[in-house]
């Protein structure tokens, strides 16, 4: 086969216009498919989670994540078999400048400040920063990434107008901390806004997050915490820190079929497309098909021919949609929706592989029968065909 | 002269399969176009149906949406005497206090639960709520310890059928009816009595919100401004049109990955649309000189050709909003950002959206034709007479 390479790519390219737009046909549907690949597989069947967040578990009340816990939940929670460290964990939401720029939403959270670095042990800071951000009642620590983002530096103030609490918080950026993901939240002290808060707010928070003593203590752990608040007033649903990412993405709607759905519309199109082109082009060549059999190639040659032309238009569509495909997840990376998954997005070697699989397959699959038509035609009948 | 518009319908047909594929192509990409447009026009309709224009919604200044509002008791009694509430024809102010909670309810395919707003209300608003009807059961009874259901929550959920207890608060709530709220987002909604509902979760006080009417646009606008500027009750108002407009937001990552989508989608069948085209212009050369042979200009050719793949295009647009269509009426659910509850909706596939579909489709259609058809129109008539 390898000898009839040249010819192959000669055919390929010779009607350079038709080849072109094959190409960029599939490349664009393709493109599209291994971005909606990748985002399945990011939310789906990838495990996020490290060491750390492993041991993480998050706290929230049964009802909704609207729904508030009483504060004195956290002091029951650490006494619960199987907890190592419990802490607040408040979503602040507020205004930073102009709220109408997507770039100025961020995540603030309220925290223990001793405990937050004990909690996220993977959230690496310098001694310093650490102990200058404690010191500070006012001040705040921020993840690399939203300094990537903002350029904030040490000794930046920050204020935030509270939308959900009626406060204005002034506040200190008093250390940076580093992370691979979900590196774009602010922490600031709890204590700090509560001193703000009017009567009704001041004993109220939204999530806990609970440190688990051991992997194998977390499950046990969950269940005793939600165990320990069941039939009281503010019911408790406890559960690791992945499957509350997740459950985020469950709010935009039925994000799985809306993938599934454009994924099966997309191959389709690729199958429509590439099959269109490549009847087309073997359609053309029947009487080329001929003389090449009366010059003595074979049946098996000529399929072998007209299918390695096709899985090579398919293989160079899948390159140039991958190359889409990585416009596209970079572009995502930076789109201002706080998701986590979204943020890290990559292309995984596996689904590169997956899509170049795919591309080529597409290719072999829309030529075989045009391919076999055309190579199982009797010579005679060949010369003779006339489109 | 015109070539007439049977001799692009033959030619279409001729080639019947190549037709059906590149149709087929610009068909799916349409039908993902008006999926997400549907998507965003259901949810809309379902919100625009939920506010009326003078209905006015007060919540504590500053609060997001009614579960993160505060509202005492107090400050009702005080705002009921503000001028330019209007009267149901019994003579009752059309003012409610209200509080919202929400609950979980499973079903198979959740069975994590989904969040679904309970609503207590003032027998006034219930009256407020024109477009409430039940459909089986009977009303509730203001001061009863039971609920009534919209229909999308007794259909999705099972175990919020009528004649079914719901377990919420301090204990069980029988469901004694299902109203329709046309296509209001009301249908998701669980109601209830005020202060039986208030009262188990230990909220008598403290309420979340006050919807009032206004009698016209004037005085809802003074309404608002008055409201507003008393320091006493510290409350924000906004008519509930606008409330329910500002949950859209929530349709925004789907709606935003959806048109990207369909745009690149697009520019792949216009590509495809393109090789079809000029696969059919090479494959007419000889037609194409015969035709000017006989009197037709450049001009008419190109009109021809452009017009074919017009008519390529729209006949995968049709077909694409054929494809979309099943999804009209459908129900799903989607949760919104600024209540974390789950609101119901269902597609709306409307004739806008459909006449959007077909104009994609056309759009395609023109940027795949115009190269062809022009590269048709150049042709040379006796080079093009010898090309078989």
């Amino acid at each position: 086969m390898l000898r009839h390479l040249p010819m192959i790519l000669k055919n390929a390219l010779r009607n350079r216009r038709r080849s072109l737009l094959t190409v960029g046909s599939i490349g664009a549907s393709l493109g599209l498919l291994a971005v909606l690949i990748s985002l399945y597989f990011a939310f789906f069947l990838k495990d996020q989670s490290t060491p750390e967040s492993a041991l993480r578990l998050v706290v929230r009340n049964r009802v909704s994540l609207a729904t508030v816990l009483p504060i004195s939940h956290g002091e029951r929670i650490r006494h619960i078999q199987g907890v190592k460290e419990v802490m607040i964990l408040q979503w602040f939401g507020g205004k930073y400048k102009d709220e109408r720029e997507l770039k100025n939403f961020f995540a603030r959270f309220s925290v223990d400040p001793e405990k937050l670095f004990i909690v996220y042990p993977d959230y690496r800071i310098s001694e310093d920063e650490k102990q200058a951000f404690l010191r500070d009642r006012t001040g705040c620590v921020i993840g690399n990434g939203l300094v990537a983002r903002h350029g904030f530096k040490i000794g930046d103030r920050i204020t935030l107008a509270g939308d959900i609490f009626p406060v204005t918080l002034e506040l200190t950026v008093r250390g940076i901390y580093t992370k691979e993901r979900d590196n774009e939240n602010l922490f600031f002290h709890h204590k700090y806004m509560q001193e703000g808060l009017p009567a009704g707010f001041k004993d109220i928070v939204s999530n806990f997050v609970v440190l688990a003593e051991s992997p194998a203590a977390v499950a046990g752990a969950a269940e005793r915490i939600d165990e320990a608040f069941r039939n009281s007033l503010a019911e408790t649903k406890t559960e690791t820190e992945r499957a509350f990412e997740l459950s985020f993405l469950s709010y935009l709607g039925d994000v799985k079929m809306f993938l599934i759905g454009i994924s099966a519309a997309l191959t389709f199109t690729l199958l429509l497309v590439s099959a269109n082109t490549m009847a087309m082009s073997v359609r053309e060549r029947v009487r080329e098909i001929g003389i090449l059999r009366t010059f003595g190639y074979s049946r098996t040659t000529v399929l072998g021919l007209i299918l390695a032309e096709s899985v090579a238009l398919g293989l160079a569509g899948g390159l140039v949609g991958l190359g889409l495909a990585g416009g596209l997840v970079l572009g995502l990376r930076h789109t201002p929706i706080i998701f986590v998954d979204l943020k890290a997005l990559t292309l995984e070697p596996g689904v590169i592989l997956l899509c170049l699989v795919l591309a080529g397959a597409i290719g072999f699959i829309s030529s075989f029968v045009p391919a076999w038509t055309a190579a199982g035609r009797p010579i005679v009948d060949a010369l003779r065909f006339n489109d | 002269m015109r070539i007439p518009l049977s001799y692009n319908v033959r030619n279409l047909l001729v080639r019947k399969t190549t037709t059906l594929m590149t149709a087929l192509g610009i068909a799916l990409t349409v039908a993902v176009l008006v999926g997400v447009l549907a998507l965003t026009e259901g949810l809309r309709t379902s919100f625009k149906a939920t506010g009326h224009p003078l209905n006015l919604l007060v919540t504590r200044r500053g609060a997001t949406s009614e579960m993160l509002s505060i509202i005492p008791r107090g400050s009702f009694l005080r705002l009921r005497a503000f001028p330019g509430i209007a009267s149901t024809p019994d003579g009752e102010q059309m003012a409610s206090l209200e509080v919202i909670t929400a609950i979980t309810l499973k079903n198979r395919d959740n069975l994590e639960g989904v969040n679904t707003n309970v609503r207590g209300l003032l027998p006034a608003g219930l009256a407020m709520r024109e477009n409430v009807r039940i459909v089986v059961g009977r009303n509730m009874i203001p001061g009863r310890r039971e609920v009534i259901v919209g229909r999308s929550v007794a259909a999705r959920y099972p175990s919020a059928a009528l004649g079914k207890n719901i377990k919420f608060g301090r204990g069980e709530w029988p469901v004694v009816g299902v109203f329709d709220a046309g296509r209001s987002a009301l249908n998701g909604e669980i109601l209830g009595d005020l202060n039986q509902i208030a009262s188990d979760y230990g909220r008598s006080e403290a309420l979340s919100s006050v919807l009032i009417r206004a009698t016209d646009p004037v005085a809802a606008e003074a309404l608002k401004n008055q409201l507003e500027a008393d320091r006493a009750l510290n409350v924000g108002v906004q008519s509930e049109t606008a409330y329910y407009e500002s949950q859209m937001t929530s349709a925004l990552p789907l709606q935003f990955m959806g048109t990207l989508i369909a745009i690149i989608m697009a520019a792949g069948s216009s590509f495809a649309a393109m090789n079809t085209m000029y696969a059919a212009v090479s494959r007419r050369s000889a037609e194409i000189g015969t035709l000017r042979v006989l009197g037709f200009s450049r001009g008419s050719i190109l009109v021809s050709f452009f017009i074919e793949s017009l008519a390529l295009a729209a006949f995968g647009g049709v077909l694409g909003i054929a494809l979309a269509l099943p999804l009209n009426n459908l129900e799903t659910g989607i949760s919104s950002f600024t209540t974390f509850t789950e609101i119901i909706f269902s597609f709306r596939v409307s004739p806008p959206i459909m006449a959007a579909g077909l104009v994609f489709a056309l759009l395609v259609g023109a940027i795949g034709g115009l190269l062809p058809a022009r590269s048709a129109a150049n042709k040379q008539i006796l080079t093009s007479l010898r090309q078989v």
